[in-house]
């Protein structure tokens, strides 16, 4: 076991090496010189060539990202193109919101499909397991932006039970209430697809579990229905559910740069859109490597969960 | 559930998976919404009644005789450029899956074949690429490359191969050892025959199923870039595009006709793809039931 995790924990930091390389190579595809967006259109060849020889942007590429690593390994992500800020201190103001709303998502979608998923899984083939797996179909298919403008479209502006968007009522100081009914639309936007992927992925693993013969013994022994789903089936259906929580973050970040920006969330998700608009490829190298290594250390602790639930993972 | 007994002995298997598709009602109509959508789109031109780019004196006018779905903010007839839409939807759903299903099969076969420090190397390539969350890193890319058809299809191609390439490998891992694989090794064919002729053909189920979602995933995409303004660019129309119009509150709150028809076609095209992957899935996949 412990083997198994140092080992693991060992091809961990290749993986790692390549993230950030793949993430320079990335930005530095980017056409033009980074040097013209610190200068003004007006500036002179030889005001570029001082420009880039102070940002260490005249040596190989191979350097530069050797720089780069090093600066990183210091906690450095560099400045903002646009406002000269660190790159760092920008995440900072905006990770709060962004964790906020993918964290209650995240709780809500699981609280929400794994009794469904439970619950269509003992009544599989019925009306009501057709109704969840027909829902469920649909949650997956619908996009983030076209759920999240319909929404809006009819609880915020028709009913008008919610706010159109962002995370306080400017001026009025912005009780818990008021936060709370400025995180319901989104929530609800971001959960939509991770509780139907969910609600799948449960009933699946309850229905493979239910076909067990431990679940036959535990019938033949007179247990009742609601200890068998409860203690034996759940158990064991949701050790494999463990294994998409990795996926699913990745997936919630997708889900995020486009609900916050449909609710103007004040988050990363909107920090990386108005780092599109203005170019501001510091601040997009900074939040892809950042929401990479998440997702890589989410996908590590997954397997590691994996590893630990399930004593039958081989440790090879 | 009892099985029913059937007299599938002495049939092909191709044979047998269609029959177990057609018995998925969903599935069959999946693939007949589908069908209509690639129609759509190929036949754009004749069904459209204008040209998508034309611009008319009314704009943002309601539905009526002359506009079925109305003009959208700069005047163009909402339903000719809903019927062109179906094109970008549809040559990036294809194109992308066609692009990162030759790599991922590539990659899998070579890693799944030669095991090592190839398939070593390749695996961890793999979890790079698996660590960026797909949809942040691929705006980011679409728009330092600048934004076009073209670039997502590539884009989404070039980054979304991890899947194929681990269910490639997998499966060639457990052919890898079987009986006719030997002997096509002991008869001493190359070894691109032995992968492409005997060791893909019977890998193929799991490709297939997950090119198939891979499509409609492909077009959530390519809708939600264009939404962003970082995918097709206008004057082009794209479903993704048309909605973004709805970013403004006047558009949303009142003149539905703009946003509700595009975002009910990508629901549409998804849910039938998905439809189809799950027909697929269930008919391709020993275990038929789930």
């Amino acid at each position: 076991m412990v083997t198994y995790l140092i080992r693991r924990i060992l091809i961990g930091i290749p993986v790692l090496l390549g993230v950030t390389l793949i993430n320079f190579l990335i930005i530095n595809l980017a056409p033009g010189s980074p040097a013209d967006l610190y200068l003004s259109p007006t500036a002179t060849p030889e005001d570029v060539a001082r420009t880039e020889t102070a940002l260490g942007l005249d040596k190989p590429v191979f350097v530069q990202y050797l720089n780069w690593l090093t600066q990183l390994l210091h906690g450095n992500l560099g400045v903002s193109f646009q406002n000269r800020e660190p790159v760092t201190q920008l995440i900072a103001d905006r990770i709060g919101p962004t964790l906020l709303l993918m964290g209650t998502s995240l709780v809500i979608a699981y609280l929400v499909a794994i009794p469904i998923g439970i619950f269509a899984a003992r009544r599989r083939n019925t009306a009501a397991d057709y109704g969840v797996v027909g829902a469920s179909f649909l949650g997956i298919s619908v996009p983030h932006f076209f759920l999240g403008l319909a929404m809006i479209y009819v609880f915020a502006l028709t009913l008008g039970w919610f706010p159109t968007g962002g995370m306080v009522t400017l001026g009025r100081g912005g009780g818990f209430a008021d936060r709370v009914s400025h995180l319901v639309l989104p929530v609800v936007v971001l959960a939509t697809g991770v509780a139907a992927g969910m609600v799948r992925y449960v009933r699946s693993s309850m229905i493979d579990a239910f076909g067990q013969d431990y679940i036959r013994t535990a019938k033949a022994k007179g247990l009742g229905a609601s200890v068998i789903t409860n203690k034996h089936a759940l158990r064991n259906a949701l050790i494999p559910v463990v294994t998409v929580i990795g996926i699913d973050l990745s997936a919630l970040i997708g889900g995020a740069i486009v609900t916050e920006q449909i609710f103007q969330w004040p988050g990363i998700g909107l920090l990386t859109i108005q780092s599109i608009g203005a170019r501001d490829y510091a601040v997009l190298m900074g939040i892809n490597l950042i929401a990479a290594i998440a997702v890589f250390a989410a996908n590590l602790l997954t397997d590691i969960a994996y590893a630990v639930v399930d004593p039958r993972v081989a440790y090879a | 559930m009892h099985k029913r007994l059937e007299p599938e002995t002495g049939q092909s298997s191709a044979r047998l998976m269609i029959r177990r598709f057609r018995r998925h009602r969903l599935a069959v109509v999946g693939l007949v919404v589908v069908v209509l959508m690639v129609l759509m789109a190929a036949l754009a031109p004749l069904l459209a009644p204008d040209d998508p780019n034309r611009i008319f004196d009314k704009f943002e006018s309601s539905p009526s005789g002359e506009h079925l779905l109305g003009t959208d903010s700069v005047g163009r007839d909402v339903l000719s450029r809903l019927i062109y839409g179906a094109r970008v939807s549809m040559s990036v759903g294809v194109g992308a899956v066609v692009v990162y299903v030759v790599i991922g099969v590539l990659l899998g076969l070579l890693a799944g074949y030669y095991g090592g420090w190839v398939d070593q190397v390749l695996m961890r390539i793999t979890d790079v690429f698996m660590s960026f969350p797909y949809f942040m890193v691929i705006l980011i890319l679409v728009s330092v490359l600048g934004p076009s058809l073209l670039t997502i299809i590539v884009v989404i191609g070039a980054l979304a191969w991890p899947m194929i390439g681990r269910l490639v490998r997998g499966s060639v891992l457990s052919i890898k050892g079987s009986d006719y694989v030997q002997a096509a090794v002991a008869l001493g064919y190359r070894t691109p025959r032995i992968l492409f002729r005997h060791i893909l053909p019977n890998a193929l189920s799991p490709i297939v199923v997950n090119a198939t979602f891979g499509v409609a995933q492909a077009i959530i995409l390519e809708s939600g870039l264009s939404f962003l303004g970082m995918g097709v660019r206008p004057p082009a129309a794209s479903w993704g595009n048309m909605l973004s119009e709805a970013q403004s509150i006047t558009v949303l709150s009142s003149q539905p006709w703009i946003w509700i028809p595009p975002g009910l076609m990508i629901l549409l095209a998804v849910l039938a793809i998905n439809f189809v992957g799950d027909g697929l899935r269930d008919s391709m996949e020993s275990r038929s039931e789930s």
